[in-house]
């Protein structure tokens, strides 16, 4: 069955709020390598293979419902499973 | 004037919306189920506060995609008046009937709490009974009001003057340190190009009544119906 593992993410010029904290919390681990975090939201959809463009469907999932394109980007990889 | 209240799966100012429109504001009003698809009869629909579909994905975006919200664009498109509380207002960006997105605040805390908005024009139905300049005070209460609109559609909200409503000190100053959310240039309340829909982050139903501290939010609710009024001679 394919699979659509979607990323949905802040775009770049965009606060990202939660990735700053995230990125204070490893620090005050010890982990002071970092330049930047940036966090984002992964969706796994399980697709049926009905002889449909899937790469069409997806790309349509995304800019109807999964990613605001005011703030957020969104990409995909579709997998056999 | 006939007011409508859309109550959407966890919307939670439903109640306190119709109490003040039908009790304090002495006016018709109906709610409206999500499902339903005509908003026939209806002067002024209100979409509440509240947390619709859980907010699940992004505040707003489930909710959209409801059956009412094809009857509330119509309705938009037509020249009814809709007036989108918090978590009404997120959906009604979702909706692409006002420009922007409203994301988490930048503390990443639910605040809730009486802060001042500063209204910035009474050329729009919902504050054509206050002032430019004038100071209301109203409570806030969101985890998601942090307005953000690309610079071309500051620009052009500004130039329409369409910001209704920004965050400011008692006294009306309009600074970074008044500002409880990262809300985009202090934004509280925006318009349509139309002028006929409106969203705000503070909610006028929890300040229409001096027991509860402000009367200031019933300004907004008597403004609606000052304009209906004048609409109609």
């Amino acid at each position: 069955m394919p699979k659509a593992k979607v990323l949905v993410t802040l775009k770049p010029t965009i606060l990202d709020a939660q990735g700053q904290v995230i990125q204070n919390a490893l620090e005050s681990l010890g982990f002071t390598n970092l330049k930047r975090v940036r966090m984002g939201k992964y969706i796994e959809l399980t697709l049926e293979a009905d002889g449909r463009d899937l790469n069409q469907e997806v790309r349509e999932m995304c800019e109807k419902l999964l990613a605001n394109p005011v703030m957020e980007d969104y990409s995909f990889e579709i997998v056999e499973c | 004037m006939k007011f409508g209240v859309v109550v959407f799966p966890g919307s939670n100012c439903d109640a306190d919306c119709y109490y003040v429109i039908k009790d304090v504001m002495g006016q018709p009003v109906r709610y409206v189920w999500h499902q339903e698809r005509t908003l026939n009869g209806l002067d002024c629909v209100v979409l509440p506060g509240g947390f619709s579909y859980g907010d699940y994905l992004r505040t707003g975006a489930i909710a959209r995609f409801s059956p009412v919200m094809e009857a509330v664009s119509d309705f938009a498109e037509r020249g009814g008046l809709v007036l989108g509380i918090c978590n009404g207002f997120q959906i009604l960006c979702e909706a692409g009937l006002l420009p922007g997105v409203l994301m988490q605040n930048t503390g990443l805390k639910f605040i809730c709490k009486f802060l001042h908005v500063r209204v910035e024009t009474t050329n729009t139905p919902f504050t054509s009974m206050c002032r430019v300049g004038q100071v209301l005070r109203i409570p806030i209460a969101h985890h998601g009001g942090n307005y953000f609109a690309d610079e071309a559609t500051l620009a052009e909200l500004k130039r329409e003057d369409r910001v209704v409503l920004r965050y400011s000190s008692p006294s009306g100053d309009v600074a970074p340190e008044y500002n409880p959310n990262g809300s985009l240039d202090n934004i509280a309340g925006i318009c349509n190009k139309g002028r006929n829909v409106f969203g705000l982050m503070p909610h006028p139903e929890r300040a229409s009544e001096r027991i509860l501290g402000s009367e200031d939010g019933r300004l907004i609710f008597a403004s609606i119906l000052n304009s209906f009024a004048k609409q109609k001679l």
